[in-house]
């Protein structure tokens, strides 16, 4: 179990954590998503000690942390740019925790070579000990960086943006197997990224993080289908934001309704493209004009125009677009699955 | 804002680094700068600041020590200029042509760098003097090299050859190709081409290299003295007149002479940095 | 370059590669033959019994003594202080990598008179160390002084620039991993630097060795005890001695085209790990 109480950062005058405050349980793969500047991987250096936060406090399994070095605090530690130590092969990096240990915690050359051995063959690199790190690939070294860190039983495993320095394919891979690495062993992990398909795809828990402050918290579910805030609506896929009235306890755009609203004023409305539903015309319903069709594989986007001018993006399957024959200038109504709404402006 | 400015922020932030070892680490090297270098250096100007309008006017008026610091700089001035042509063109042949041997001839442009400056005096007089290898055949020709300032100019061009080159070729080996091609296709000739796209690219690292040998030359002792002849007011450099004054326990005259090439020194280097950094500035770079 | 357009036609490569070679050969490769000719202008024998004189010998002892002090205390300084420069941030930095390199921006003739305005007799502390009978100037630890003043960026000049360069992840990585402050600076740190410091040494070495105007102010030139082998040369030659003075130089060339060697080697086998080479 791992506490952050009101921890703050300030770089000079720039604030890059401002009281955040964070629980994460015991076996759970956590993500820290955010834009740059954002301060994930500050949060994640005040996690492996690295950085002090000017206040606030640490808990590790329940003891305070806050002062403790990072040499005591048995965190592993995977760099965005692995760190590698250049000069020592595969085998060396892996043993260099275990081998700069001192007295009785140190174990024996034997020992440490079968830990070794064994870290190898489950990163997957096992014939790879003698090789040095420039002689290895992206993924490679990315498995390397793991494994070295994995060598000194963290309690918990911190990764800084652990796949953004690699290729779209290895990428993917990696983050598979990081995940049922991830499961096999049981560890507490938290991870830094940029990516809000990583976040989603890899994670038990999301932290999404924004100007040095914690947006929300949740499961990829919950992140992804029920957003908090108008940034995480945002930041995590592609979303309609339009401008809205909400007057009566109904919500309208350009004569559609798009929902009912506690308060009235002024507002946003975030409506997913997937929610966008496009039929064939209908009095009933209100209606658009298609501005643009753009079939991207299996998908299909459209844009379709509102009487009052504004645009709204859907996204539809390649049958639905067949069964409407859906062209350019073609009149169509619309419908919105979901959408939501947050009064206020600036948004 | 926040994008931008966090890992500008990060660097410059004061002090915080895990990494231990950072107060004795910085205390030993101001202890040891201190005492080696801005001690010392402190115990000059405190020697130049006692001395009285009156010495100063004495030492700065009298013809000799004039016509040293004259022949010390004028004469880095004039080797620097040869320096800065015929570098720029060994860097050129260097970088840009292949002939056998190449290798090794770029590797001994640093001679002069790890030559002790005695040996390379010595070596540039038996050359230069009236029956040495070239003296000879230079002599019926009426050219006097060694004894004369001519010769203080080529001790300073050995010495001072480096830098140019060794400044120039990195930055000559990163011009852009394409952009001599785009010079080509729009119709400049070769001549064109260097003077309004290659020089003009490589101009800053020309710069800093004249200045460096300049510096360099300005100071330089040991392979000027032999070639020199040494004649009061004709062939005397400047730090030869620092040791003569303090040969004869002067060392009021060898202070001042010392503070003045100093000033003049590090003007010159400082004039050079702000011309940099204003080209710099209107490049935009 | 196999360009057209943007090669210069065949006689102007030529015309430009030998007034090159011309002014290469004129000022590196002349002085370097005329010193070995001048050297066994009269035989090996001359040449060896030259170098065997015992003040000959003294002087090179002493060159050997003042690099063997200076050089180890400049690899210290510049290892203590690009760890400092480039595992840190701090106001200031910039002028003390100035303040660094100060000592190549000053004559050698002049890195001597500081030093005897300090310990001279006539210097600020002259009167203090003659009471204690104690003499830096016209004797070893001047000449020591002085050498380390001429030789001090070299080592660090080297340092902080691939220090800076190889950034700071390593050593958190070590730390991370369990491994003290100067566990970390021995196996993880040093290593990273080593050709580098090598290169740095070298030329600090050369410098060291073959330092002569500094070296001059402060040594008073007594035969067998201050003369270095460069202030010896000077000797030998205003004496006439040519083949003596010469073959001094001799060893002296030799050292500078070993270091010229050992140094391009490095940066033909170790570019990657040194700076001083890819601006």
């Amino acid at each position: 179990m791992i506490e952050v109480e009101a921890v703050s950062k300030h770089f000079g005058d720039f604030a890059a954590l401002d009281r955040v405050s964070l629980c994460i349980d015991q076996g759970k793969l956590v993500a820290l998503l955010g834009p740059s500047g954002s301060g994930k991987t500050t949060l994640l250096r005040i996690l492996a000690g690295l950085e002090q936060p000017d206040s606030g406090r640490v808990r590790l399994g329940g003891v305070d942390a806050t002062g403790l070095g990072t040499r005591d605090r048995r965190v592993g530690f995977v760099f965005q740019h692995y760190a590698l130590f250049r000069h020592m092969s595969v085998a060396e990096n892996i043993a260099f925790g275990l081998k700069v240990r001192k007295g009785p915690q140190r174990p024996g050359n034997a020992e440490i070579e079968a830990k070794v051995h064994t870290l190898l063959n489950l990163v997957q690199l096992g014939g790879l000990a003698g090789r040095y790190p420039s002689q290895l690939s992206g993924g490679q070294r990315q498995r390397v960086a793991l494994a070295r860190a994995l060598a000194v039983e963290p309690r918990l495993l911190l990764l800084d943006e652990p796949f953004g320095a690699l290729d779209a394919q290895v990428r993917k891979d990696l983050r598979r197997w990081l995940r049922r690495l991830h499961d096999e062993m049981g560890l507490t992990g938290v991870f830094v990224t940029h990516d809000q398909e990583e976040a989603l795809e890899v994670a038990d828990e999301v932290v999404v993080m924004n100007k040095g402050r914690i947006e929300q918290i949740g499961t990829p579910s919950e992140i992804y289908d029920s957003p908090a805030t108008p940034f995480v609506y945002r930041f995590l896929g592609n979303v309609n934001a339009v401008p809205c009235a909400v007057s009566g306890g109904s919500a309208q755009v350009g004569g559609l309704h798009i929902g009912g609203g506690s308060v009235d004023g002024v507002g946003t409305a975030f409506v997913r493209p997937h929610d966008v539903e496009i039929l064939e015309l209908s009095p009933d319903l209100p209606q658009a004009v298609i501005r643009l069709v753009t079939v991207m594989g299996p998908l299909v986007r459209a844009e379709a125009v509102l009487p009052d001018g504004t645009v709204l993006e859907a996204e539809l399957t390649r049958d639905q677009k067949d069964k409407l024959d859906l062209r350019r200038g073609q009149e169509v109504s619309l419908f919105l699955r979901k959408a939501k709404i947050f009064v206020g402006t600036g948004i | 804002m926040t994008t931008a400015a966090l890992p500008l922020l990060r660097r410059t932030r004061v002090a915080s680094s895990v990494i231990p070892g950072f107060a004795p680490a910085l205390g030993f090297t101001l202890f040891y700068l201190s005492l080696v270098v801005l001690l010392p250096l402190a115990a000059l100007l405190l020697k130049a600041a006692g001395t009285t309008f009156e010495q100063w006017g004495r030492i700065l008026g009298d013809s000799r020590v004039l016509s040293a610091l004259g022949l010390s700089f004028g004469g880095a001035f004039a080797a620097a200029l040869i320096n800065a042509v015929f570098g720029l063109l060994v860097a050129w042949v260097l970088v840009r042509y292949s002939f056998p041997g190449r290798k090794i001839i770029d590797a001994l442009v640093d001679l002069p760098f790890a030559l002790p400056t005695a040996v390379a005096g010595i070596a540039l007089t038996a050359l230069y003097a009236p029956n040495g290898w070239l003296g000879r055949h230079l002599e019926p020709l009426g050219l006097k090299v060694a004894f004369t300032p001519l010769g203080v100019v080529v001790a300073m061009v050995f010495i001072g050859l480096p830098f140019v080159v060794r400044t120039v070729e990195p930055v000559l080996q990163d011009v852009d190709l394409e952009l001599e091609e785009a010079a080509a296709s729009l119709g400049a000739d070769r001549l064109q081409t260097f003077f309004r796209v290659i020089l003009p690219a490589i101009a800053p690292s020309l710069l800093t290299g004249f200045s460096l040998a300049l510096a360099r030359a300005v100071g330089e002792y040991g392979s000027v003295i032999f070639i020199a002849g040494n004649l009061p007011g004709v062939s005397e450099i400047a730090p030869l007149l620092i040791i003569t004054k303090l040969e004869q326990y002067d060392y009021v005259g060898a202070t001042a002479i010392a503070a003045v090439m100093l000033a003049i020194s590090f003007t010159l280097l400082l004039a050079v940095n702000l011309l940099q950094k204003w080209r710099r500035a209107r490049m935009g770079a | 370059m196999s360009n057209h357009a943007i090669r210069e036609p065949v006689a102007v490569r030529w015309t430009l590669t030998a007034v090159a070679l011309g002014f290469l050969a004129l000022f590196l490769a002349l002085p370097l033959a005329a010193v070995l000719t001048e050297a066994f202008a009269k035989g090996w024998g001359a040449y060896l019994r030259a170098l065997a004189t015992d003040v000959t010998l003294s002087s090179i002892r002493l060159t050997l003594i003042v690099a063997a002090i200076s050089v180890p205390l400049n690899v210290v300084f510049g290892l203590t202080a690009s760890w400092a420069i480039a595992k840190f941030d701090f106001r200031g930095k910039s002028l003390l990598i100035s303040l660094i390199e100060l000592p190549f921006s000053v004559s050698p003739v002049i890195s001597g008179l500081i030093y005897v305005l300090l310990f001279g007799l006539q210097g600020l502390l002259g009167p203090f160390l003659a009471a204690h009978d104690f003499r830096v100037i016209f004797a070893v630890p001047g000449i020591v002084l002085a050498t380390i003043f001429v030789t001090f960026p070299f080592v660090a000049r080297e340092l902080i620039p691939l220090m800076e360069e190889q950034g700071r992840e390593e050593e958190e990585a070590a730390l991370t991993l369990g491994a003290s402050g100067l566990r970390t600076f021995w196996l993880v740190t040093l290593p990273n630097v080593r050709w580098g410091l090598l290169y740095g040494v070298l030329l600090c070495n050369a410098r060291a060795m073959g330092e002569f105007g500094a070296v001059s102010v402060v040594s008073g030139h007594i035969r067998g005890l201050t003369n270095t082998m460069p202030l010896h040369v000077e000797i030998l030659y205003n004496e006439y001695d040519f083949v003596g003075a010469f073959a001094v130089a001799s060893l002296l060339a030799l050292l500078a085209v070993v270091t010229l060697a050992a140094k391009t080697a490095l940066e033909w086998w170790h570019r990657d790990e040194l700076t001083a080479t890819s601006h």
